[in-house]
């Protein structure tokens, strides 16, 4: 694990306390709504990694670019996607970010940096590099980050991405959330590379494992990344351990976690960690209750307005099939 | 004006909308001056004018190649990614068909995706089995993309310039075999619009439809049937996809019969799609039902007699035509 160098500023924790808190008051109304049987939609839960979205956002600048997965209303809602246009969108409605014809899979809002989210395990990496080689050519000084899972370290398209970044420098940051199960498998059985980030040694590329539960590993460590890419150093590959707390999507059943799997879970909850630090750094209980507490009315009124929306047009279906059809 | 080979037809028209818009970029494996400017020459000479930075020589890396080119694109650059043999799409078919393909659709009209992918096959030189096939049927299967492939020099250019302007993607089929065909050059500028077909000779009898290498052996085989009093109309598609429906109706609303003929093996090809809709669309005005020809359903062989006798010939071309106008 690595050592911390600064501490973080208190503006700065509260940033990355509110994107937390954002990312998981998102992921519990999500659930709610679907054990209430109010939507029916795949949604793939973020319980448990609610801190690595929110820190490695926090470390971008507004027009960074974001290339995410499935999983990925963290770095979504985090990077500050209007949230009435996400929910519109997770609930098929004419009013999403991509008009109702995305999903909750394919996410997308270039105003706020995301630019891809790809329902394909490994397939962000290469296009996060494309993004990062127009801002190489044309000199705008932008960061790209991609965020996957470790499963998606076992595909080709990473290792293909790895190699292609760290031969171009590109400025981009590769963000490993280790979750410990790739779908239904652990680790231990899709993997025998004892750290993901010992990877990047075989690309030449610089690479780092950090505790993806504790604000002050995983925010430094992706701020280091950033700051060397956009400084022209070339890409990092940055692991963030930390635990799914749920299944692979919402209802799926993770029987398949050992009962020791779920208790080194509990036991490293993000949440509870990044509660006790804000308390350590003098913010008191009634200003993050507060937080939370906003973000619970912004959010009931984003997905009553997403509940209210209209549904798209059926002609919808032959539109933005190509520019002649827009 | 100058004659140009379909080689330089391509470099030209790069060149210049490189020139033009300093977003064009190349990628692909081989592409810069230090590996000779790609392995069939048509990046030759452009490093040297735009730098390393603008003629990306890759690792053989397909997946990276086309996932480079889609994220540079949605970025708002237009870069022109070469797989060096079509065969090797099998590699990065993901990135071509669930992103390249689709991203503009997927996100409202938010994202376009303005990439050229040029890629070389063809049969009849001796590579055998994975690095000869035709493989425009799976991209004319995918909504969100145009096929296209020139069967001369000077439509080379011009499809060339139209393919780097498109807003969405492109797959740009270049035949080994026509690299040295030579055109009066058009000039710059030039421009084959997308989704428009060619008729380069007009007959009555038959409508022969194809595109790409073949149009030569239909232009061969149209002239020698008109010794015989057969009066053969070739179309030539230029885009395969979408393609231009309103010239080929109206070809074979005129003769009265159609032919469709490519490289591709016959199964499930473009030439079953085109049969199709002709004869949905035509039917009270044909005379016959619509004959397809293509490529032997099995893999390209080697050996030159059995590679000779896989594809589709001139004989087996004058064939269908006669025993299609009552002819045989």
């Amino acid at each position: 694990m690595a050592e911390i160098a600064t501490e973080i500023d208190r503006d700065k924790l509260l940033d990355i306390y509110t994107r937390t808190m954002k990312v998981n008051r998102t992921d519990e109304k999500f659930r709610e709504l679907l054990m209430q049987g109010k939507v029916a939609v795949m949604y793939y839960c973020v319980r448990g990694q609610e801190l690595v979205s929110a820190a490695a956002m926090a470390a971008l600048k507004k027009d960074d670019y974001v290339v995410c997965t499935y999983r990925g209303q963290g770095e979504q809602t985090a990077k500050g996607i209007p949230i009435e246009k996400w929910w519109g969108e997770c609930l098929g409605k004419a009013t999403g970010t991509c008009k109702g014809k995305g999903g909750t899979m394919h996410i997308t809002d270039p105003e706020t940096g995301i630019m891809v989210t790809t329902g394909v395990v490994g397939s962000g990496l290469p296009i996060a590099n494309g993004l990062a080689m127009a801002s190489q050519n044309n000199g705008d000084g932008r960061v790209t980050l991609v965020s996957f899972g470790d499963g998606a370290a076992n595909i080709g398209g990473f290792h293909e991405a790895m190699n292609m970044a760290q031969l171009y420098k590109l400025p981009v940051v590769f963000l490993c959330q280790n979750n410990r199960y790739g779908e239904h498998t652990a680790y231990a059985d899709h993997t025998d590379t004892p750290k993901m980030s010992d990877r990047a040694a075989g690309y030449g590329m610089k690479g780092v494992t950090v505790d993806g539960n504790d604000v002050n590993q995983i925010y430094p460590a992706v701020k280091e990344a950033v700051d060397r890419a956009r400084a022209g150093e070339g890409p990092t590959l940055v692991e963030a351990t930390c635990y799914r707390m749920m299944g692979h999507f919402f209802g799926s059943d993770f029987s398949y976690m050992p009962e020791e799997h779920l208790a080194e879970m509990a036991a490293e909850d993000p949440l509870p960690k990044l509660r006790s630090v804000m308390l350590e750094r003098q913010f008191t209980e009634e200003e993050l209750d507060k937080i939370v507490a906003d973000i619970d009315a912004e959010i009931e009124a984003a997905v009553q307005h997403a509940l209210d929306a209209p549904l798209p047009d059926t002609n919808e279906i032959y539109k933005d099939v190509l520019e002649e059809t827009a | 004006m100058a004659e140009i080979t379909m080689t330089q037809a391509l470099n030209l028209a790069i060149d210049e909308a490189m020139a033009e818009d300093d977003g064009v970029f190349c990628l692909g494996e081989d592409v810069a001056a230090k590996q000779g400017g790609g392995v069939f020459k048509v990046t030759s000479g452009l490093t040297e004018k735009y730098g390393e930075h603008r003629i990306r020589a890759t690792p053989i890396s397909e997946t990276a190649i086309i996932g480079a080119a889609v994220g540079a694109a949605l970025a708002g650059q237009r870069p022109i990614a070469e797989i060096m043999l079509m065969n090797f799409v099998g590699v990065c078919m993901d990135q071509i068909v669930n992103h390249a393909a689709k991203l503009r659709f997927m996100s409202g009209g938010q994202t376009p995706c303005p990439i050229v992918i040029r890629t070389t096959t063809g049969v009849g030189v001796g590579f055998g089995g994975q690095h000869s096939d035709m493989l425009e049927a799976w991209f004319a299967h995918v909504a969100g993309m145009h096929v296209v492939t020139p069967s001369n020099a000077a439509d080379a250019r011009g499809l060339m310039r139209s393919a780097i302007d498109a807003n969405d993607p492109v797959v740009f089929i270049e035949n080994i075999l026509c690299y040295g065909l030579t055109s009066e050059d058009p000039g710059p500028g030039y421009r084959v619009p997308l989704g428009k077909a060619a008729v380069p000779k007009e007959g009555s009898d038959i409508s022969l439809i194809t595109y790409g290498r073949t149009v030569l052996d239909a232009l061969e085989v149209a002239g020698e049937l008109e010794k015989d009093g057969i009066s053969v109309e070739v179309v030539d598609l230029r885009t395969i996809a979408p393609y231009d429906e309103e010239t080929v109706l109206a070809s074979v609303r005129k003769t009265g019969r159609a032919l469709t003929l490519h490289e591709a093996v016959r199964p499930f090809g473009t030439g079953a799609e085109i049969a199709a809709n002709i004869q949905e669309k035509c039917w009270d005005d044909l005379k016959g039902p619509v004959r397809r020809i293509g490529g032997t359903f099995s893999a390209v062989p080697f050996a030159t007699h059995l590679e000779q006798a896989w594809i589709p010939t001139k004989d087996e071309i004058v064939g269908e035509i006669k025993a299609a106008t009552g002819h045989a």
